[in-house]
């Protein structure tokens, strides 16, 4: 049997318009909620007032939007790291272990402490806390990045397992030497090491009270600037694009690829552990056992859905904000999940647009 | 053997006024195209001129906008590839579509209805060998396809696509894979396909090539038929080449005599190992001077590939390199260009260039370090999009705009962008592998002539190339490399490439190593050497192909060791490819006539 109309995929022999990409992730993004629509009426729920609720809960107040601007900063931070080592094809899924170890490091200058908190000047000691944040997580990157530029070890595997290290890591310092009471946290930080609130204004501007955006979003949007100019303007930027799209013609351009390969690992790591130090000491105030709801696995998908744009990966880190927001005022709480699934399945599945044109074709006239 | 006549039955094949259009391009335009059965028919053109495009409407790639075509007589209109195989219509494409890991048997049973669940290996064993010793190819059904050479993975293509019963076969330039030897022997197998009926059609670049496999021939340029179903007799290469290209094409290049200067690139007792951890290199000791072209001549996989890493400092070795007095043995692909070391890389879409990125992002690949592409952290990237113009006009690279991605570029073009980015550097040395492999007769022209004007700005230009013809053109002169080793080094002036064609088999060698910077060694030696060799030519010519058994050359100095007895009987006259290939193909009482 033989429809009357058939679709046909001829390939797009002309350039890709530039507006194309984002139009079609858009797309996709819209047709999920549709789909998860369909999903919700299946299940005898009414979809339409399910979204509202969803979009009153990420952006019905200040309050809201605030919680999910939060949520989204570690989200920006690592999934503009996860798009710098995907540039270069560096499956780096570490980064949930780059967060905590980012954190952990962050935590020791209040921890042991290393500068006496009561005198040093708060500027000096969230400085301090970031800078050990950007290397604990450039260490815990350096480790897969020697493994695959020396070794050539799957770096997919050896990020993934680091992960789990990671959360033993911390677990064994939170229970074993910094616990607080027996609990499985630290004991909160002084006031010194929490990153400035808006809700810290409060007093001036009444308007701000409870609003718990951090500056940690402001490390986000300035990253986001550093890797656009990285990216799109650097010398570094155009090695990684090249050693990204053949690395044979980079290693006969003469181009070290081992070298290069450990330092977008490192960058990498380095944003993620960054977002570490934001999360403890922008939000949490102490280090924790479950500091990350899977900010890295997210991050990951983040920097996908934004296809790698620096930009992009700001907008697509607040949607999934929202989405983690709505998530906890709904149940079942897997409803966010299925959309963010729906979302990322059909983003990359959007990608056929790009490189084919769809027509609908009449079978009769085909076989005419 | 004879050649088919004109055959009164109805053609396999006729396409008829095929309008094929893609967005912007007007690949096929009006294009008529005739196959008689049991021909070889050579469809002949430059790099986009048509003719995939007009090969792949009549395997059903491509839906044509308009035009008819009759296979057997009868009308047909192709959806898919899969139609054309049930019409009796095969491609070999120039890429083979091969599991490696799998057995001959299996891929060629790939995607068939039958056997449907069950697979008794065995009994296809069998049927495939029977298949294989009908047509004469040669081919261990057993055999896993990471085992076979290049030109046996062809085979098994050419049987994959016998296997499905086809009639018409279709090659895509099948000899540009191919070493000589082995493009000898797809030749003699296509003749004898044709000879049991089979319709053959021959996609090729190469005239030599053509004129001796093909019995007709029809020619696009720019989407259009120039020359349509042209039995060959008669036709000149000079013909065949400005109705490719649409004006004269000179084969005489312009190279000038000139003295060679001071030594640029020398090496000392090089060995290295190949990707398998096998001895690749073997002692080999060269020199290359200012204002020479030393060529490279072997049979691929003889260690060139890893001659041309190790100086371009790709692969590790032992022994010495010298560059303007440096060793650069063992460093970095860097170092080397640091040293003035241009590279015309083999593979040009897996090394020279960076498919998906700009042509502008491809032309600064070895200067962007450097003002005025890069100023500190920051590349500039206006900078690099003018350089990228310059270059693009004065190479005449034709694309829509500088950025174009590469891999939108046809073959010339992309070699284009590789020649304007290496000798733009204005290097000392140019190390070029297969400068011309896959390009057309007027863009062969135009890197041949580019390569020679280095040479005259005094560059040291080391060729490597399998294309023979190509070496004797070019070469000052020619070292031989067989198993990793260089046999010989010879002046191609003096020397017939027969006596080359002996040394890459192993069969000869003249114990030259790295000469102590004077070549020719002695004038008058080498005056007696050339004196040896015209002599034997004159009398070879005047003596029948067969009979003739002139001594080997034998100069006093550059002894041959004894390595080859049996074949000083078979000594031939010099020859050209043209003439080897048609000895081959049509047997060795081809001129019997005379010498053309």
């Amino acid at each position: 049997m033989r429809l009357p109309y058939s679709l046909q995929l001829v390939k797009r022999t002309e350039e890709t318009p530039k507006w194309l990409p984002a139009v079609t992730s858009l797309g996709a993004v819209v047709v999920a909620f549709v789909f998860s629509g369909i999903v919700l009426a299946l299940m005898k729920a009414d979809p339409l007032r399910i979204y509202q609720y969803f979009f009153r809960a990420a952006f019905g107040s200040w309050g809201a939007f605030s919680d999910v601007v939060v949520k989204a900063t570690p989200l920006i931070l690592i999934g503009l790291g996860c798009s710098v080592a995907f540039r270069m094809h560096l499956w780096n899924i570490g980064a949930e272990g780059q967060f905590y170890i980012g954190a952990f490091f962050a935590s020791l200058v209040v921890l042991v402490p290393l500068v006496p908190l009561e005198t040093t000047p708060k500027f000096v000691i969230l400085s301090l806390m970031a800078i050990l944040g950007l290397i604990g997580g450039a260490v815990y990157g350096f480790i897969p990045g020697v493994l695959k530029a020396r070794f050539n070890i799957n770096e997919v595997i050896t990020t993934l397992m680091l992960n789990y290290i990671a959360v033993f890591w911390n677990n064994y310092w939170i229970f074993g030497k910094y616990s607080d009471a027996g609990f499985q946290m630290t004991r909160t930080f002084p006031n010194v090491a929490w990153l400035p609130r808006l809700a810290d204004l409060a007093k001036q501007y009444p308007v701000f009270s409870g609003i718990t955006l951090h500056l940690g979003v402001v490390f986000g949007l300035v990253a986001a600037v550093i890797v656009w100019l990285i990216v799109y303007r650097s010398r570094w930027g155009y090695k990684i694009n090249l050693i990204g799209d053949n690395p044979r013609a980079a290693r006969y351009a003469g181009i070290d690829i081992t070298r290069n390969i450990i330092l977008v690992f490192m960058f990498s790591g380095a944003l993620a552990g960054l977002a570490g130090m934001a999360e403890v000491s922008g939000v949490v105030h102490r280090l924790q056992e479950r500091i990350s709801t899977s900010y890295g696995f997210s991050g990951v998908i983040v920097a996908w859905l934004a296809k790698l744009n620096p930009y992009a990966v700001i907008v697509v880190s607040i949607l999934f904000g929202a989405l983690i927001v709505a998530g906890r005022e709904i149940q079942p709480s897997g409803v966010s999940f299925m959309i963010q699934g729906t979302i990322l399945f059909l983003v990359i599945s959007s990608d056929v647009l790009l490189k084919y044109h769809v027509r609908l074709v009449r079978t009769e006239e085909e076989t005419a | 053997m004879t050649l088919p006549t004109s055959i009164p039955e109805s053609p396999a094949v006729e396409m008829q006024d095929i309008v094929l259009r893609f967005p912007g391009v007007l690949a096929n335009d009006h294009v008529s195209f005739t196959l008689n059965k049991g021909e070889i028919h050579a469809l002949l053109g430059e790099n986009g001129a048509g003719k995939s495009s007009l090969m792949n409407v009549l395997t059903g790639l491509y839906k044509p906008q308009s035009g008819t075509i009759r296979v057997n007589s009868k009308k047909v209109v192709f959806n898919s590839p899969k139609d054309a195989i049930l019409s009796g219509i095969g491609m070999i494409h120039q890429h083979f579509m091969l599991v490696p890991n799998q057995s001959v048997t299996e891929n060629i049973l790939i995607g068939l209805d039958e056997p449907r669940f069950t697979l008794n290996l065995k009994k296809y064993d069998e049927k495939v060998r029977e298949l294989a010793a009908q047509f004469g190819l040669n081919i261990d059904p057993t055999a896993k396809i990471w085992q076979l050479s290049v030109g046996e993975q062809q085979r098994v293509e050419i049987l994959k696509i016998l296997y499905r019963g086809a009639n018409i076969l279709v090659l895509d330039e099948p000899t540009a894979v191919l070493a000589p030897q082995e493009a000898d022997e797809l030749i003699l197998t296509l003749r004898g396909m044709a000879a049991q009926g089979k319709s053959i059609v021959f996609i090729s670049h190469k005239l030599n090539e053509v004129r001796a496999v093909a019995d007709r021939l029809t020619i696009l340029r720019k989407g259009k038929t120039t020359a349509e179903g042209v039995p060959l007799e008669g036709l000149t290469k000079e013909k065949l080449a400005s109705l490719m290209v649409g004006r004269e094409v000179l084969f005489n290049l312009k190279k000038c005599d000139q003295e060679a200067g001071d030594t640029v690139l020398m090496l000392e007792d090089v060995s290295a190992m190949n990707n398998k951890d096998l001895p690749a290199l073997k002692n080999v000791s060269l020199c290359l001077k200012e204002g020479e072209i030393l060529g490279i001549a072997g049979v691929a996989g003889n260690g060139q590939s890893e001659l041309v890493e190790v100086i371009t400092g790709m692969r590790t070795c032992t022994g010495r390199i010298w560059m303007g007095g440096k060793n650069i043995a063992n460093k970095t692909p860097q170092f080397s260009i640091e040293q003035g070391l241009a590279h015309i890389p083999e593979d040009r879409v897996g090394v020279g260039t960076a498919p998906n990125l700009s042509i502008t992002k491809n032309v600064i690949m070895k200067n962007f370090e450097h003002e005025p592409i890069s100023h500190r952290w920051r590349l500039d990237y206006t900078a690099a999009n003018n350089q990228a113009k310059k270059l693009r006009e004065q190479y005449d690279i034709q694309s829509p705009s500088v950025e174009t991605q590469a891999r939108k570029l046809s073959g010339g073009n992309l070699q284009k962008l590789i020649l304007a980015r290496e000798l733009s550097s204005q290097p000392r040395l140019v190390v070029a592998m297969q400068p011309t492999r896959g390009l057309d007769v007027g863009a062969i022209e135009g890197v041949q002539q580019l390569l020679l004007n280095q040479r005259e700005q005094g560059c040291a230009i080391l060729l490597v190339s399998e294309d023979l013809d190509e070496l004797m053109d070019l070469s000052d002169r020619i070292a031989v490399m067989y198993e990793g080793e260089i046999v010989g080094i010879v002046n191609p002036k003096v020397t017939d490439i027969n006596t080359i064609g002996l040394m890459m088999t192993g069969m000869a060698r003249r114990g030259t190593a790295c000469d102590d910077g004077v070549f020719p060694p002695e004038a008058g030696q080498a005056d007696a050497d050339a004196g040896a060799q015209t002599g034997e030519t004159d009398e070879a010519a005047q003596a029948d192909a067969e009979t003739a058994t002139p001594e080997p050359p034998a100069p006093p100095e550059e002894e041959i060791e004894p390595a080859m007895p049996a074949e000083e009987a078979e000594y031939l006259p010099p020859e050209t490819e043209k003439e080897r290939i048609l000895r081959k193909v049509r047997g060795p009482d081809w001129n019997k006539g005379g010498r053309p």
